[in-house]
């Protein structure tokens, strides 16, 4: 007789956010197909207030949950502890300010806004799967939630060649990327006998890690989240994807894509694979020098303002693979909260200098660094809150990017170590390299006249923007006063070890 | 020693308010429109003025009787995971500079109020300014090495800006020159601050980032020797580039040259001192042991930087440039009272950035008013000063002499004892090289009096020009004499009657700084 079929446990409380998101999803496509072309942006809006009503179950669940258990689900495969918490919070607001970004942006163009909104929000359903997704299945099948979308997102204005361009190359590499994972992660479900994180942990710590195959899958694994976090040498995507895609997309990939794949990272590093740090510390080594310097050197040379955010992008996700390189199983909680910590203050000064780029952009319609000569002269507001963002990307205190800095050069001293102090070395040169070609930037906006023709009357923004941008600026100027919020959020993401 | 979680009370409430004020007052002049000029500068004046106010209920309320004891404490946790705290209080140390900073943004709004530098924009400006003002203030007061750095670091941005879209027509090299080498010197401090804060720990206690906390638990007992030096020398290079001292002091002459009229002033009178105070409160007590073995450099540094300044200043064709280099000499005396670690030489030390932060900050308010006037600061093309405008001239002829260390004005009192300081340093220091030092350093007040009285004879004596010689020249005007009468009162007060500020500085030197050294040899 067969066993009767034992219907899992399911969480509701824990499945929350996902739930609301994924309703959401449905009521936006029905309402999309009942509307005609001119209330379209009704869509949009459902798709945003439902981000918002996803964001409450988190609360609830914090509330919860700080001091108590992770919730376990699926035999450990998915799990909603503080980490996957605080990530998945992070991953909804910026989530939100993106579409707070792309409200007039897309409807202005006459793209397809009722797609794009549902779009957005499966992707972001994905992400906010990888940051509860703890065996190989789930994150990889959250990875392709999330990535697919991306892809025809980069490609949404589909009579501009560019746009073409960045979606195929996007699309090709990401594929490629996949492929080169699911190998690894074969390798390693082979090896262990396992799928779940915390088992594979546990294996690859014993005798069956010290195959040197093993070394192997790790390395390919690792390589196909490269590709998605865009760290050098796996990056050459980035910058024409980030330059041919509708800027609010490129604030998207920029970000949340690039937090997911660091969440996936941190998931499978911390979890699974510290059990043979001696193979993932000199990858993660080579890979944080190599993609900041790198990053840093190309972005130096950029002469259009995206690709050059680009680049910094490139740069910054370097400086969040430093824990990475150090890391140690006995205090890893320093080295996740430092990530975290990096994490959460990169989105808002970053999702913010996008915002900065798309209004700018609104009135020049260029993203020449040329064309933001002489900004302070007749757009004082703006010029004002493009330095914010770059000098908080570059880390000068009192912005929030300094904390961000600081914690990953902090990590570096926790288990002292010869490799640290060299990788210290190399953050110190990067953070020089990098605050020059931020104050480029800023030199065109301030120290330099506008050019001759260029219309300087005063123009209103669009509400959501200002928004948008009132929320990043905020946070990026009150943050750096008061990085205690931020370092406490990053003290408790916990990464559940069962 | 447990933090005092000081409670709030007024008084410390005051010390943390005239903190902020600035900020706060900066925050609402962003949101008042442009259009209305006279509510911006008023608003400016206005919020620079209450700092001040909040400042003097401090200077009044100050137990003078107990200098070296920390007051007006006040510690609050700020940044729980990496126990740092909003640590603050006020000794006299901190008072004179802490006082400087306040003066000398109010006299630097008064003496702008109609002289604006190109483009313009008296609302970014003024903005500016004041966030500086929280920058300078916060630095002086702070007793945690992360608050520390977050104010040292925040006086940065205003100045870097102020120069590059104010400044003369070099004002983009000179900003970013500025910026990089305070920056580079930064970042290694910050590595210097996490290495004192993860060594600090252990043993049952909790790392740390406080300062009277890590003084205490004798840093240099438990750490390496070379760890310790490798400590110091992060410190000293953030530190030494902000004085700046020679070999790194080339970012100055071209900031300075480049700077508005009142960024150089603050710059000169205010910022040059977060370097020299970050030796004396952090560096030297937390680390006495390292502190020694660099005193020698420090002190061949310094004596270096007093002749080369010196024969910096000799050659320049530009009155701004040359006031800068005298700068680096001028810093290098102060240096060089700091190099012999004892009570006497950091008390001339510090007395020397009060009057050098009073004079020099003088000097760069009349090369402002002759560049307004003539439109250049051309050694060659001036002259005749006395003749076209006596008052300004001779303003220019007593601060070349307050310059100078003419006896009987406060420049005098931080040039000669630190030279006399040099003749006896800190226990286990080399004499002979100190005395060495103390010759070199007194050829450097002869040259001193040479390019100063040189600069006066070519610049105010003999006849006008002829380019200038119908060119109708203003004489002193209302906001000038507002904005100077105060510092030349000093400049004359503080040289007639040192014992004010000796009498704060001494005992919080003795406490707060020489204890340490002391301790270290026995």
């Amino acid at each position: 007789m067969l066993a009767a079929f034992q219907a899992p446990h399911l969480d509701y409380a824990a499945l929350g956010p996902e739930i609301v998101l994924t309703a959401t999803l449905v009521v936006a496509i029905c309402v999309d197909l009942a509307l005609d072309e001119r209330s379209k942006v009704w869509v949009t809006r459902i798709t945003g207030l439902g981000i918002l009503l996803a964001t409450l179950p988190i609360f609830y669940l914090a509330d919860q949950g700080i001091s108590g258990e992770a919730r376990v689900m699926f035999g450990g495969a998915y799990v909603t502890d503080t980490f996957a918490l605080v990530l998945k919070a992070l991953l909804l607001i910026s989530g939100f300010v993106v579409f707070l970004l792309s409200f007039d942006y897309i409807g202005e163009g006459d793209y397809y806004e009722g797609e794009f909104a549902y779009m957005v929000l499966s992707s972001l359903l994905g992400m906010v799967v990888m940051a509860s997704a703890r065996d190989l299945v789930t994150i990889f099948v959250a990875l392709e939630l999330l990535s697919i979308p991306g892809y025809l997102l980069a490609g949404w204005r589909k009579r501009d060649q560019r746009s073409n361009e960045a979606s195929l190359k996007y699309y090709l590499l990401g594929v490629l990327a996949s492929a080169l994972m699911l190998y690894g992660m074969s390798l390693i479900y082979g090896f262990t006998g396992s799928l779940v994180l915390t088992d594979i942990g546990a294996k690859l710590g014993g005798p069956a890690g010290d195959k040197p195959i093993v070394a192997v899958a790790i390395f390919l694994v690792i390589v196909g989240f490269a590709f998605k976090i865009s760290a050098v040498p796996f990056h050459l995507w980035a910058p024409d994807t980030y330059e041919g895609a509708p800027t609010p997309v490129t604030a998207f990939l920029s970000v949340a894509s690039k937090t997911a794949g660091f969440i996936a990272l941190l998931e499978l590093t911390f979890v699974a694979f510290l059990g043979r740090g001696d193979v993932t510390r000199p990858i993660f080594w080579v890979l944080a020098a190599l993609t900041m310097t790198i990053g840093n050197l190309t972005a130096l040379r950029q002469s259009n303002v995206v690709r050059l955010l680009a680049y910094s992008s490139v740069a910054q996700a370097g400086f969040i693979l430093v824990p990475f390189a150090v890391a140690t199983r006995d205090e890893a909680q320093e080295y996740i909260g430092s990530a975290v910590v990096y994490l959460l203050l990169y989105a808002g000064m970053n999702l913010g200098a996008f915002a900065v780029v798309i209004a700018v952009a609104r009135r020049t319609r260029s993203g020449a660094i040329a064309s933001y000569r002489g900004l302070f002269s007749y757009a004082p507001g703006l010029a004002t809150t493009f330095s914010v963002f770059l000098l908080s990307l570059a880390g000068i205190p009192p912005l929030a990017g300094w904390y961000a800095k600081f914690a990953v050069i902090r990590s570096l001293f926790v288990d002292f170590s010869v490799a640290g102090a060299a990788l210290g070395i190399v953050v110190a040169v990067n953070t020089a390299i990098a605050a020059a070609y931020y104050l480029q930037l800023i030199r065109e906006m301030f120290f330099r006249p506008a050019e001759e023709g260029v219309d300087v009357r005063p123009r209103p923004h669009p509400a959501p923007l200002v928004a948008a941008l009132g929320i990043t600026l905020t946070l990026t100027v009150v943050l750096g006063f008061i990085p205690g919020v931020v370092a406490r959020l990053g003290d408790l993401s916990t990464i559940f070890t069962g | 020693m447990a933090i005092i979680d000081g409670n709030v009370n007024l008084d410390n409430a005051v010390l943390s308010v005239a903190t902020f004020a600035p900020l706060a007052g900066a925050a609402v002049l962003g949101l008042l429109p442009k259009r209305e000029e006279f509510l911006v500068k008023a608003w400016a004046l206005g919020t620079s003025v209450f700092t001040l106010l909040c400042g003097l209920y401090l200077v009044l309320r100050f137990d003078y009787g107990n200098a070296g004891a920390p007051q007006f404490e006040r510690s609050h946790s700020w940044i729980d995971v990496i126990n740092s705290n909003y640590h603050v209080f006020m000794d006299g140390l901190s008072l004179p500079l802490f006082l400087l900073s306040m003066v000398i943004t109010t006299l630097c709004i008064i003496y702008s109020w109609d002289h604006w530098p190109e483009p313009r924009n008296p609302k970014a400006f003024l903005m500016l300014m004041l966030i500086l003002e929280t920058g300078m203030l916060g630095s002086f007061i702070a007793e945690d090495l992360i608050l520390f750095f977050v104010f040292f670091e925040l006086v940065l941005l205003p100045m870097y800006f102020m120069i590059g879209v104010w400044g003369g027509e070099q004002r983009q090299y000179a900003s970013l020159k500025f910026f990089l080498f305070t920056l580079f010197g930064s970042a290694l401090m910050i590595l210097s601050f996490l290495a004192l804060y993860f060594k600090s720990g252990g043993a049952g206690l909790e790392p740390t980032f406080d300062i009277p906390m890590l003084i205490e638990r004798g840093m240099s007992d438990t750490l390496v020797r070379s760890t310790e030096l490798l400590i110091f020398g992060g410190l000293f290079m953030g530190f030494a580039i902000k004085v700046p001292m020679f070999p790194f002091h080339t970012w100055l002459p071209d900031a300075h040259t480049q700077a508005p009229t009142v960024g150089s002033v603050i710059l000169a009178a205010v910022l040059l001192k977060l370097g020299t105070y970050g030796f004396i409160r952090i560096a030297i007590p937390i680390l006495p042991a390292a502190a020694k073995e660099y005193a020698p450099l420090i002190a061949v540094l310094a004596t270096i930087g007093i002749i080369y300044g010196a024969l910096g200043c000799l050659a320049q064709k530009d009155m701004k440039r040359l006031i800068a280099f005298s700068s680096v000499a001028h810093m290098g005396f102060v240096m060089l009272g700091i190099a012999t670690l004892t009570d006497y030489g950091i008390n001339a030390a510090v007395f020397g950035m009060v009057a050098h932060g009073l004079i020099t900050g003088m000097l760069f308010f009349v090369a402002g008013s002759v560049k307004e006037r003539f439109h250049t600061l051309e050694i060659r093309r001036l002259g005749g000063l006395l003749v076209q405008a006596p008052k300004l001239g001779w303003i220019l002829g007593f601060c070349s002499m307050a310059s100078l260390g003419l006896p009987g004005l406060a420049g005098f009192w931080g040039e000669f004892p630190a030279i006399l300081s040099t003749f006896n340093p800190a226990e286990g220091l080399s004499v002979a090289l100190f005395r060495t030092c103390m010759v070199i350093a007194s050829i450097g007040t002869v040259l001193a009096a040479g390019y100063l009285l040189w600069l006066f004879q070519r610049t105010a004596f003999g006849t006008p020009k002829e380019e200038w010689a119908t060119t109708e020249v203003h004489d002193v005007e209302r906001p000038e004499w507002l904005a100077w009468a105060p510092l030349l009162a000093g400049i004359v007060l503080f040289g007639i009657l040192p014992g004010i500020v000796f009498d704060i500085t001494d005992p919080a030197v003795n406490e707060r700084v020489t204890a340490a050294v002391v301790a270290q040899g026995k």
